[in-house]
């Protein structure tokens, strides 16, 4: 679909090591903080960082990613602040991936939303309450943005589904590997493998596992299954207690080769 | 090939904007509604339950101390605070406990503000042997803790829900969230006209009887038809429910009454229609109160079930087209309502259609005698004691 060789097809095909991309809240746990934590994700090895703008009311969420939202909102983190903090984490280098609801977008006016998208250098585009057949005009705005549109796919999603939502896909397929909201979970789930591999006989795109990934032995199982894993609740929970990311991120990225 | 939900769009509003999770099984209610809807077995099924468990057709009432009390003009109301449970929301509830055992899912959830839906939810899985969790926030279940207590007794798990502004609309998102952690077991009865497609069509019509049934009866009075058709509007589905049988007949006026709460001006209101502007909450593109950033603001009434930041989107598409007029009125004249409502005709309305009351009045003296006004006095006010205080 996409034209020029996309960023993010390039930074996640695995090539036999598993791929990271970590997810971080826009202004959590304060602007400048997560200014710094951004630039330091960005340069630990990761293939791609997912920067979450916070949404009041924010549905395919659970209470880790939520709480980080509202203090977000709460320190007046807005659709437009976290452009400018895409853009200064950008120069970095690694791929941004921005994901929020569709709400802020409409509220900003989704064709201005994806040029200053694609101004701050961002790579792409995940919108989780915008499903496939919603998706036109706002997806239409980011395509010619030059910005890619990441779809889910999920366990409940048919095979027929499946088919048009990774034909409508670019950049990579996001794959919700749980029948839930985000949050850490102990265990993958069961028949997760499965999916995954149903999932690559409808696309050439990398495919990245996310909801409910969180521990390196996670990494290990989705190895060979999975061009990329999607880390965001343990992620966000490390920056809540106010500690570094960092040392949870490298653990997990040498679980990934 | 997947199909535009265009039947699931009133004009540019409504669509169902969730997470993919769900898309299967509104693919599924949507199918599965649409059969029911064409089986005479269903619909027989439904009318037995209306008559023997609801206690329909609600009356139609001449309230004729209020009507003198506002110089004259004819106000009658549409009983169903007479409803089983005590409030319309039985209507949807039992349409959609019927569906859920069609679909084979045994697992019911619920959001609830005021707790009538709450209640009604909790009434029908008992009925039909259902396991029932409802949502609702912690604001609610202090402001209606009998409707709390009910539904305990009638077996279902409350649900405590401590985020954002603690009310409807933080419920609201809990239930979804549970829909998508449990949607393959788990049927999920929302309260109004809102959501995802196919909610808004579904619950409408499964309350469009309060309008046919008050049609026919205001008909058979004196062979003609109201001036004009009142109701209160939260997420609007006793509104839609009387105004639907009215949408054709272009001589009654149809008014929707939302929760000003301390003022629209004071920004401490519930009044998306009136204050809001268009977007997207809980899977539906209507009207909503949001700051200039798309976040949703929190909302303010003295009638928890008016206490919503967005509204139908059919509302929306209504409002649009001036079919209906929007306005909005305030706690304070709610409450006068409420009291006078119960001092002049032994009925006790819940605050959500005492806002409809007060605006009644107010036409009926614009009108005076002769004026023939339609009230919809969705639900009895004995939940809402605690609120109201002496008096």
């Amino acid at each position: 679909m996409v034209a020029e060789a996309s960023r993010l097809d390039a930074a996640l095909r695995a090539h036999g090591d598993l791929k990271l991309v970590a997810y971080m809240m826009a202004g959590h746990p304060n602007r400048k903080r997560s200014l710094e934590i951004g630039k330091k994700l960005a340069t630990s090895g990761i293939a791609a960082l997912e920067i979450g703008i916070p949404f009041s009311d924010p549905l395919a969420d659970g209470p880790v990613i939520q709480h980080a939202g509202q203090v977000a909102l709460e320190h007046g983190m807005t659709v437009g602040a976290a452009l400018e903090l895409a853009a200064g984490v950008a120069t970095e280098g690694t791929p941004v991936v921005l994901m929020t609801y569709i709400n802020p977008i409409l509220s900003h006016d989704p064709r201005r939303f994806a040029a200053e998208a694609a101004q701050a250098g961002v790579a792409g585009v995940i919108v989780p309450d915008l499903p496939l057949e919603e998706s036109e005009p706002v997806a239409g705005w980011l395509r010619s943005a030059s910005l890619d549109t990441v779809f889910m796919v999920a366990p409940t999603t048919s095979r027929e589904r499946m088919t048009t939502i990774c034909e409508h896909s670019s950049g990579f397929v996001y794959c919700v590997t749980v029948t839930g909201i985000t949050g850490a979970r102990s265990e993958l789930p069961p028949g997760m493998t499965e999916l995954l591999g149903e999932v690559r006989k409808h696309t050439d795109l990398p495919i990245a596992a996310g909801f409910g990934i969180s521990r390196p032995e996670h990494m290990k199982s989705l190895r060979g299954s999975a061009d990329a894993a999607v880390v965001g609740s343990a992620i966000v929970a490390e920056i809540d207690k106010g500690a570094d990311p960092l040392p949870l991120v490298k653990g997990l990225l040498k679980a990934c080769r | 090939m997947i199909k535009h939900p265009v039947r699931g769009r009133f004009g540019p509003y409504g669509g169902q904007y969730v997470p993919e999770t769900l898309m299967g099984a509104l693919d599924e209610l949507e199918g599965v509604w649409h059969e029911a809807k064409a089986d005479p077995q269903f619909q027989l099924e439904l009318a037995g339950h209306r008559h023997a468990f609801i206690g329909r057709p609600t009356p139609l009432y001449a309230a004729n101390r209020m009507s003198a009390h506002f110089g004259g003009a004819h106000i009658h109301f549409k009983r169903e605070d007479l409803c089983h449970t005590g409030a319309h929301k039985l209507n949807n509830a039992v349409g959609q406990a019927l569906l859920a055992l069609r679909m084979g899912k045994t697992r019911i959830i619920a959001e609830t503000g005021a707790g009538q839906h709450g209640v009604a939810v909790a009434t029908v899985c008992a009925r039909f042997g259902l396991d029932c969790v409802v949502y609702m926030g912690t604001e609610d279940m202090r402001r209606q803790s009998m409707n709390v207590r009910r539904m305990k007794l009638l077996g279902a798990d409350v649900k405590e829900v401590t985020s954002g502004t603690k009310t409807l609309k933080d419920a609201t998102s809990e239930a979804i969230r549970d829909w998508v952690t449990n949607v393959r077991t788990t049927h999920y009865i929302i309260g109004s006209v809102v959501g995802p497609h196919p909610y808004p069509e579904m619950v409408r019509d499964l309350q469009r009887i309060i309008g046919d049934e008050a049609r026919e009866q205001y008909l058979s009075v004196d062979g003609k038809l109201p001036d004009v058709v009142v109701a209160c509007v939260g997420g609007g589905s006793n509104a839609i429910g009387i105004f639907t049988a009215f949408i054709d007949d272009k001589d009654v006026a149809l008014v929707g009454v939302e929760a000003a709460g301390s003022g629209i001006k004071s920004g401490k209101h519930a009044a998306s229609l009136v204050g809001g502007r268009p977007g997207v909450l809980h899977g539906t593109f209507s009207y909503l109160l949001q700051d200039g950033d798309g976040q949703v603001l929190p909302t303010h009434s003295i009638s928890a079930g008016l206490d919503y930041p967005g509204v139908g989107p059919e509302h929306a598409y209504l409002r649009d087209l001036e079919r209906v007029d929007y306005v909005a009125v305030g706690d304070k004249d709610a409450l006068a309502a409420f009291k006078l409502c119960t001092r002049l005709e032994g009925i006790m309305p819940a605050l959500e259609p005492a806002h409809a009351l007060h605006q009644a009045g107010v036409i009926a003296r614009e009108m005076g005698p002769g004026g023939r006004i339609l009230v919809c006095l969705s639900g009895r006010g004995d939940k809402d004691m605690d609120s109201v205080d002496g008096g």
